[in-house]
């Protein structure tokens, strides 16, 4: 394609309109950091930078709740996310190296159901089937939905990475008598690792931040970051949420950051 | 992402063959288990009777159906008017996330075609920019949004410091504070798709519109906007559908008088004044005007597939 004159290409204006997006994007996010080391009790009043806020989240009256829930959290989106990697890199050999089968499409709309379906009918329809099935509500519950909504994150950019992968790679080994088996674990897996890391990572951080699931299927008295957040919010916004708060979007933007350079490295070269 | 799944088939190999099964086994029996058949019990659920402290009576019922629809009076024994108190409530989700949607096109168009138009080597860190926020906990960000937009917050505290306006604006607790939720909560959803289809154009197209005497804004209605509008379509469905049922936006910032079905749905099964077959059949509702608009959406992409082969 030959290359078209930048002047035809570029619109006026749209630099502007996309640096007020970013602008939208990320001011909320900004201030919040800002304010997190207010010093000041009042959400309002700016009076000089501290840690204050942050050491009331790890020792303040509230801080017991925020520890179980962070524990809680964590070893959710641990679990989950090991999981449902496991599972969606599993379905991602079958669909991209399976050859043509009838189930394809079915499997694909099964996979990719917990992005379709809205999240709030999710939560209802998960919370009736634990009640229909008289399962108490609790860690568990938590656990098992997170890895089920978790499916569809880890699979996409594992099936995106294992379709960027020549077969030639394990049809080399397999001419030189490596089993199916070997193929796959020796020779597929190793070229799968920044695919498999940045789904891990991806289904890590979906499990961390939702609420609306957990919201409906945590039972009573267990609580995840997200819900005890969400708790304490409904009552108004205080400085020490800010300082949580704060410590979970930069936990973010550190995994995404690391997701991104790790799909973006290449050693199929 | 979409791009990488929406572009399966082409690749396959038929390597593995044999163990495929095997291989989606976990999967099917993980999602058939703990999403597709929790729809179907839903679905049952929505036609049994309440039980009155929460969960259901297992005997067969369309009261939860009628309820949604009919008004029959305080003790149920007048004749059967229509209740617009849930219809209203869903006009009013499917108005706001319409709203959310439109300002994410306005913004997210311009956005998703600047970065198209970027050299190709720092495309992907433009794409990276945009996606950032969406990764972060999406009730810290609305929390954030809420924080930034209240009465005392720091945005009127800039406007009332540059001597722009006298008393702080009341953004939050209005439709409009809702809608900026939502067009925070899901504009990457409207960028990344827009973004794939401008990529894709062939420019030589808007150069040809140029030689031929176009004016700029009439080859980007007339030769750019059609090329990309299956992109377009995705942008707007992908914002769509999430803002319909969200939960957050509205409850946060929407305040008790912007009630949308997300709330309306939490508040049957919240503590013991739910009412589960009625929470059950507003979410059977929602999911099926949702499926009934991603049907038709999947219909036109294939028109557009084949009409473009």
């Amino acid at each position: 394609m030959a290359t078209v004159n930048n002047d035809i290409k570029t619109y006026k204006g749209f630099r502007a309109i996309t640096l007020l997006c970013l602008l939208v994007l990320y001011a909320p996010l900004v201030i919040v950091t800002i304010y997190s080391f207010n010093a000041s009790a009042s959400i309002t009043n700016w009076e000089g930078l501290s840690f204050r806020w942050y050491a009331d989240v790890f020792t303040g009256p509230e801080s017991d709740k925020f520890k179980v829930a962070a524990f809680n959290s964590f070893t959710i989106a641990i679990m989950a996310a090991t999981a449902s990697t496991t599972i969606a890199t599993l379905a991602a050999t079958a669909m991209v190296r399976g050859g043509k089968f009838k189930l394809r499409t079915v499997s694909f709309g099964l996979i990719s159901l917990p992005l379709m379906v809205p999240e709030i009918v999710t939560a209802v329809a998960t919370l009736i089937f634990f009640n229909s099935i008289g399962f108490t509500r609790g860690y568990l519950t938590i656990l098992v939905a997170h890895i089920a909504f978790c499916i569809p994150f880890a699979y996409l950019p594992i099936s995106a990475r294992m379709q960027g992968i020549e077969d030639s790679f394990e049809q080399a080994a397999m001419d030189l008598y490596a089993t199916k088996r070997q193929a796959f674990t020796k020779v597929l897996m190793p070229l799968m690792a920044p695919g498999i890391i940045s789904g891990f990572l991806l289904a890590f951080i979906v499990s961390l931040d939702d609420f609306i699931i957990t919201n409906f299927v945590k039972g009573a008295g267990v609580e995840t970051l997200p819900t005890a957040i969400f708790g304490s919010v409904k009552q108004g916004i205080k400085p020490n949420i800010m300082a949580i708060s704060t410590m979970l979007l930069s936990f973010s933007i550190v995994m995404v950051t690391i997701s991104y350079f790790v799909s973006k490295s290449d050693n199929t070269k | 992402m979409a791009a990488g799944a929406a572009s399966g088939g082409s690749a396959t190999t038929d390597t593995y063959k044999e163990a495929r099964n095997w291989l989606l086994l976990p999967s099917w029996a993980v999602l058939g288990i703990f999403v597709l058949a929790p729809v179907c019990m839903m679905l049952v659920y929505s036609f049994l009777t309440k039980e009155f402290r929460g969960g259901v009576i297992w005997e067969p019922s369309l009261a939860a159906y009628d309820q949604f629809f009919f008004d029959r009076g305080l003790f149920g024994d007048e004749p059967a008017k229509i209740e617009w108190t849930y219809i209203t409530i869903f006009w009013r989700s499917i108005w706001q996330a319409g709203a959310a949607t439109l300002l994410s096109l306005v913004i997210g168009f311009p956005t998703a075609y600047f970065i198209a138009t970027r050299p190709e080597r720092v495309r992907p860190f433009w794409v990276f920019l945009i996606t950032i926020p969406y990764w972060v906990n999406l009730l810290i960000r609305t929390v954030s949004m809420k924080f930034l937009l209240r009465d005392q917050g720091p945005l009127n505290d800039f406007l009332i410091g540059t001597g722009l306006i006298d008393s702080p604006i009341h953004i939050v607790n209005t439709n409009f504070a809702v809608q900026l939720g939502l067009f925070y909560s899901y504009l990457p959803f409207m960028v990344l798709p827009i973004y794939a289809a401008v990529e894709r154009y062939n420019f030589s197209l808007s150069e040809a519109a140029a030689d031929l005497y176009a004016p700029k804004w009439v080859t980007l209605r007339r030769i750019v906007l059609p090329a990309i509008k299956p992109g377009v379509i995705a942008g707007c469905i992908l914002v769509f559908v999430p803002s319909m049922g969200s939960f957050l936006a509205p409850d946060l910032l929407g305040g008790a008088k912007n009630f949308m079905i997300g709330s309306l749905i939490e508040e049957q099964f919240k503590g013991n004044a739910g009412n589960w077959p009625f929470g059950a059949a507003a979410s059977m509702i929602l999911l099926t005007m949702v499926l009934i608009i991603l049907l038709i959406f999947a219909r036109q992409q294939s028109k557009a597939e084949n009409a473009g082969s």
